[in-house]
């Protein structure tokens, strides 16, 4: 059977299918949808925008272009040396050594100041360009701790983390290159300055050969850069099937796909094989044609340049320099060809960076704002609320309830009524469309953000948690909290008994997301966090995830604790936390519709009471088809 | 007919192009402590595999050596034209004939400069076609070794350190033909050859334009080997500073909740700062040193320039031999530099090649028995016998003990217990993800360690906890473990999961991408994919391992009631914490310690007042 199925998929590989069936509904490393690598050459707005980055590098910049053009100026004044030295101190049966002496000494002057200037300027490139880098970053990184929720609700972490790292390191290669580029420029015309200075009509001839290579460069660049990318994109697509092979190794295993995805994964890395032996043909076929242009420049200086000599018209050290500067001169044109592709990429990630640098920030602190103080009442009000991420979908309609304080209420409500958004603005996530969030009295909107998240603590749903030990973790940002103060909240909520059972107890290292702990565990280390942060107002997304009972009975006892002398606001889930709350609050469709504690609903008859009958042990449980029933008989009635 | 799939579809890696030196678990996470005997015998090793291409390392060989002989002539020829104008010019030769002597010389460089292009493209072309072949080779042994080790190596082996290997090491190993051996190759017949026509010419002012060599091989060498080791400590730094941005991007509610910015742009400078230390002090390393190289290169250059100008003017060299010199050693330049990438390419070779080994000789615990034979169902009958096991990091305590327990066609189990009591791992072992140490788990009487893999894991499948998606269609993830179904039957087995109206609302329905870099799915929608997954296998076994927490009760009665049928036809084994969850089930075992505490129906269970009970009136009285 294993073997039909391979035969078949070998079969369906060679696009030979005689038995007429389907191709198999088997891949192994999606294809990446790649980002445009290339942007127009140069993009005004781009430059100017990384240009402000390097601004204060100015004097840095300064002084590495000019010990740039220092350097190649010592660079071509070599070989000008070596030529005066042949032609005016090496006569051979001459006594006077003063010439050559002259001639030794500015070699050692210029190859000193050569090395001073080289020194200088690849240090201070080579820094400079890893600070802007890094400003670059920092000035993202910065932006997108104040932009809006909603953009990076909309934006996954993983296109984001591609701006502040790819975008940016190719960014590397863009500043540093530039700056090369001003002495690859220098380089060119100092050495076709030269040559034409030593003798005109020999620099003339030798020097056609430059445009041959310039032509050359044109016609196979972007041809070498489609090979090239084409190695590129296989290599990324056959890493990303290792990768996948690697993380889905127990569903490949209990699958038994091993033999498929072997079969498979041989195309891709078959592909990448052949893509990068066309890229390689690409990138050598240059050796031969620099090499040969090479020769015929020197062949041509030789044939020229030497019956020039032999008429006495220059000197033979002429001819020695010559051959210096035909070896260097095609160097030039190799990387400035090469730079108009970095540019072209360059500019294609910095429009992107520019995208992250201008996100719009929605909610900003006013002018005028001011720091909620810690004595404030710890009371919650929502006025005449109307929210919706889109304006004309409004998520709240004409809200407004008041949560007293040291009152704990509790949100309920079908999936979509709204429950998470008012949360949200609790804290300010977003600014309300009309009506007011006011926090201890205040407008949440007069208030400076830094001072309402220290009084308003928040339990999400799903507990994040940072790599770090996990006292790192409870305490977060309360740096001023002890090791007892850390341990006490441990305690309260239940998490010290597991935490001491840790290989290094609270010195122990969390995994990634916390990925080592159980989500119940987890859950209890974010209560304990919230503890810690010691606010007013708590407002708690309780998890929908099943837990071991166990734990769920933990969790519970620590919500208790959790919500002493607080103000709390739930979203609640599980009946349990509904029916320990001072009061419930029903939304449905983004508006209030009950209000009271249960018993008062249960005697109202309402959709919480029905919903309640229902007798399932949260009302997550509830199935779409009920729910949307006693919605219909409670607007019926 | 397994071992024959092996020998036709393993064709490109069989075992004897890689070495086959078995090595305990997990040795190559520790490969920097081995020594210089491991170190070589992994060269040899990666040798070896380069010469399993013959042709093309003997024409990168040959063109190599033919390279270096047209490298050097070239001085030789451009001396020879400047002499060839001094004679003239004192009148040695007549003016045609001069003039036909300097079209001889410049038409021989042209040819010799072009060959000279031509052959160094070959050479580096199929230099680099070696490494590419056995890039190749290694990627496809890498992949299938990494597919068939067991559970429990891929418990101990972190999934980066493995990518690392794939990606990095094998890059590594790589390029260890062109820019190790070959290099060295070129490197040690230019200089050597170009040394000896330069000392035979003239002793004394050959050692002076060789004077550089040993300082630039020197001090390339000390710096390449100083920025490797400093980049394995940058790539540490640069990965501490994604973390911290990454964590910050994907918990960037928790950040606002606790108006946690400030701290959070401090966590961030302080990753920026240790990275950009680092950056800094690699510029530090390299500048002073390549620097120092060029200075030594013309210092070099200056005093041939003393020295051989003295002879000429004694008479003693002609200018043609000066311009050999120097023409030569602008030539010898750059070559010298990359001494030092060379012997870095040894380093990186030994390194790489070592982990990359380390993996590839890892023996694979759980695999086909010699006489192993295809599995027969008939009956459809489960058996644990005694059944204890212990991971082997543990191995002094059993995490399952003595289990006994069997379950016909159409029979539900459910195992019951608290967190770490285990269950999974008493699932695990029914398709030999892990063996046994004691008892036997036995299908139809056959002991499943006797029996193909292939066939065992085709009649035993496990809804996993925590479910992989593959990037790609929801569909090719359904049909994951049958990639040749029909699709009335994808449809079929997603009605059943209750995952079918979702898929259909979703863009582009059973097309939609799914997985790290497609549409993501909720916990429970990934649960019933992975269901649905299951159902298209028709196993003999069906394990849900705690496959329905993170589906609300409701659902998974639909989905309970659509597989009922289903369940007629095998073993259906149920893990839960969720009590509704599994009280249906013919035979419940409570589980603690690995071991089982109280067995028997969600009646018998209650009636007997034991842990069971314990559990039920827990659970009744927090909901």
């Amino acid at each position: 059977m294993a073997q039909e199925d391979a035969d078949e998929l070998e079969g369906e590989r060679n696009n030979v299918r005689d038995d007429g069936r389907r191709p198999p509904r088997a891949v192994v490393g999606s294809h990446r949808i790649e980002e445009e690598m290339f942007g127009r050459a140069f993009d005004q707005n781009v430059i100017r925008r990384i240009w402000a980055f390097a601004r204060p590098y100015k004097a840095k910049l300064f002084i590495s272009v000019s010990a740039l053009l220092i350097f190649t100026g010592t660079q071509l004044l070599i070989p000008l040396i070596i030529r005066y030295a042949i032609d005016h101190g090496m006569a051979p049966g001459g006594i006077d050594h003063s010439y050559l002496l002259a001639a030794a000494g500015a070699f050692l002057l210029a190859i000193l100041v050569n090395f001073a200037a080289g020194y200088t300027q690849e240090t201070v490139v080579g820094k400079t360009a890893e600070n802007v880098l890094f400003d670059i970053r920092r000035a993202m990184f910065a932006r997108l701790q104040r932009v809006s929720l909603s953009f990076m609700d909309k934006t996954e972490v993983g296109r984001l983390m591609s701006r502040l790292q790819g975008d940016v390191n190719s960014m590397h290669e863009f500043l540093e290159n530039s700056l090369y580029s001003v002495g690859d420029i220098a380089l060119l015309f100092g050495i076709v300055f030269v040559m034409l200075w030593l003798d005109f009509r020999l620099g003339l001839v030798t020097l056609s050969v430059l445009p041959i290579l310039f032509i050359v460069r044109i016609f196979w660049l972007p041809r070498a850069r489609d090979a090239f990318m084409a190695a590129h994109e296989t290599n990324s697509v056959a890493n990303g099937a290792l990768a996948e092979a690697i993380h889905g190794v127990r569903t490949v295993q209990s699958m038994e796909r091993q033999q498929v995805n072997f079969i498979l994964y041989d195309d891709k890395a078959h592909a990448n094989l052949r893509t990068h032996l066309i890229a390689a043909k690409y990138a050598q076929v240059m050796v031969p044609i620099v090499d040969g242009l090479t020769g015929l420049a020197m062949a041509v200086v030789i044939v020229v340049g030497g019956s020039m000599i032999m008429n006495g018209r220059i000197d033979v050290g002429v001819l020695v320099a010559y051959l210096f500067y035909i070896q260097r001169f095609f160097d030039p044109i190799r990387s400035l060809t090469l730079q108009y592709s970095i540019m072209q990429r360059a500019m294609a990630s910095g429009k992107r960076l520019t995208d992250v640098l201008d996100v719009k920030i929605d909610v900003q602190d006013k002018p005028d704002a001011r720091a909620l103080s810690p004595e404030m009442d710890g009371s919650v009000e929502f006025r005449n609320v109307t929210f919706g991420y889109n304006p004309n979908h409004p998520v709240l309609k004409n809200v407004s309830f008041r949560v007293h304080p040291g009152e704990t209420v509790a949100l309920v409500g079908p999936t979509g009524s709204g429950k998470s958004s008012a949360m949200a603005l609790v804290h300010r996530f977003y600014d309300v469309q009309q009506g007011q969030v006011l926090v201890g009295g205040h407008d949440v909107r007069d208030l400076t953000q830094e001072s309402l998240g220290r009084q308003v603590a928040m339990v999400l749903q799903e507990p994040f948690l940072f790599t770090g030990t996990v006292f790192d973790n409870i305490r977060y940002h309360k740096t001023e909290a002890t090791r007892d103060k850390v341990i006490e909240a441990a305690k309260a909520v239940g998490a010290h008994d597991f935490i001491m059972s840790l290989a290094d107890g609270y010195e122990a290292q969390l995994g990634e997301r916390g990925g080592n702990l159980s989500l119940g565990q987890r859950q209890l280390i974010s209560f304990a966090r919230a503890l810690v942060a010691d606010a007013k107002i708590l407002v708690l997304d309780e998890a929908t995830a099943n837990i071991d009972s166990y734990t769920e009975m933990l969790i519970q006892k620590a919500l208790i604790k959790l919500l002493e002398g607080r103000t709390g606001l739930v979203i609640a889930h599980r009946l349990a936390t509904v029916r320990g709350a001072d009061r419930i609050i029903v939304l449905q469709n983004g508006q209030v519709i009950e209000t009271g504690n249960h018993d008062q609903l249960m005697a109202a008859g309402g959709l919480y009471s029905k919903l309640y009958n229902l007798n399932y042990a949260s009302f997550d449980d509830i199935p779409e088809e009920e729910l949307d029933a006693s919605a219909q008989a409670d607007s019926q009635t | 007919m397994h071992r024959k799939r092996n020998s036709v579809w393993n064709t490109p890696v069989s075992s004897d192009a890689i070495g086959s030196a078995t090595k305990p678990l997990n040795s190559f996470t520790h490969v920097e402590a081995a020594g210089w005997g491991r170190g070589l015998s992994t060269l040899l090793r990666i040798t070896r595999m380069n010469l399993r291409h013959p042709w093309q390392v003997a024409f990168a060989i040959g063109s190599t050596l033919v390279a270096v002989i047209l490298q050097l002539l070239i001085p030789k020829l451009l001396g020879q034209a400047v002499d060839q104008t001094q004679t003239a010019i004192r009148g040695g030769v007549t003016g045609a004939a001069a003039e036909q002597a300097l079209w001889i010389s410049a038409l021989l460089l042209l040819a010799v400069s072009a060959l000279r292009g031509l052959v160094t493209m070959m050479q580096n072309y199929f230099a680099e076609a070696v490494g590419h072949h056995v890039a190749y080779e290694l990627r496809l042994a890498c992949y299938e070794k990494i597919q068939r080790l067991s559970f429990s190596f891929h418990d101990h082996v972190h999934s980066g350190d493995l990518i690392t290997i794939g990606l990095l090491d094998l890059e590594g190993v790589r390029m260890y033909f062109s820019t190790a051996l070959v290099r060295a190759l070129l490197l040690t017949m230019l200089i050597g050859i170009g040394a000896y026509m330069l000392i035979s010419t003239d002793p004394v002012l050959g050692l002076v334009a060789l004077s550089f060599v040993p300082f630039v091989a020197w001090r390339s060498s000390v710096t390449q080997l100083r920025l490797r080791a400093t980049w394995l400590d940058l790539q540490e730094r640069v990965s501490v500073l994604s973390r911290v941005m990454e964590e910050n991007l994907g918990g960037i509610r928790v950040v606002r909740a606790f108006a946690a910015q400030a701290y959070e742009m401090l966590k961030f400078d302080r990753a920026s700062k240790s990275a950009l230390d680092l950056a800094h002090d690699r510029v530090d390393i390299y500048v002073p040193n390549t620097s120092a190289m060029t200075l030594s290169f013309f210092f070099a250059m200056g005093l041939v320039l003393w020295i051989g100008g003295n002879k000429i003017i004694a008479g003693e060299i002609s200018v043609g031999t000066l311009a050999t010199f120097l023409t030569f050693m602008t030539i010898l330049q750059m070559p010298v530099r990359q001494i030092g990438l060379m012997v870095n390419a040894f380093a990186r070779a030994s390194t790489c090649g070592s982990r990359l080994f380390g993996l590839l000789d890892q023996d694979i615990t759980i695999r086909d028995a010699p006489d192993a034979r295809p599995l027969e169902i008939s009956e459809g009958t489960l058996r644990f016998d005694n059944v204890s096991f212990a991971y082997p990091s543990t191995e002094t305590r059993p995490i399952v003990k003595n289990i006994n327990f069997e379950a016909r066609r159409g029979e539900t189990i459910a195992i019951v217990g608290p967190p770490g009591s285990g269950k999974s791992t008493m699932a695990h072992l029914i398709p030999r993800f892990y063996d046994v140490i004691e008892g036997a788990i036995t299908l139809d009487g056959q002991d499943i360690r006797k029996v193909t893999l292939a066939t065992l894991r085709k009649a035993v499948a496990v809804v996993q906890q925590d479910a992989f998606l593959f990037t790609t269609t929801i569909e090719n993830n359904i049909a994951y473990g049958d990639p040749w179904a029909k699709e009335q039957r994808i449809e079929r087995a997603s009605e059943s999961a209750q995952l079918h109206n979702y898929i259909l609302g979703l863009p582009a329905g059973y097309e939609t991408v799914v997985g790290e870099r497609g549409v993501s799915l909720s916990g429970g929608q990934r649960q019933r994919l992975t269901i649905a997954r299951t159902m298209m296998l028709r196993p003999s076994v069906v394990v849900f391992d705690d496959s329905t927490a993170a589906i609300d009760a409701a659902t998974e009665q639909r989905i309970r009631a659509a597989m009922r049928r289903f369940a007629k036809e095998r073993v259906t084994i149920i893990i839960a914490h969720r009590l509704s969850s599994l009280m249906h089930a013919d035979q419940i075992l409570f589980v603690d310690n690995g071991e089982i505490v109280e067995r028997g129906t969600h009646e018998e269970l209650l009636a007997k007042r034991g842990r069971y009970k314990a559990l039920y009136d827990l659970q009744m009285r927090s909901e």
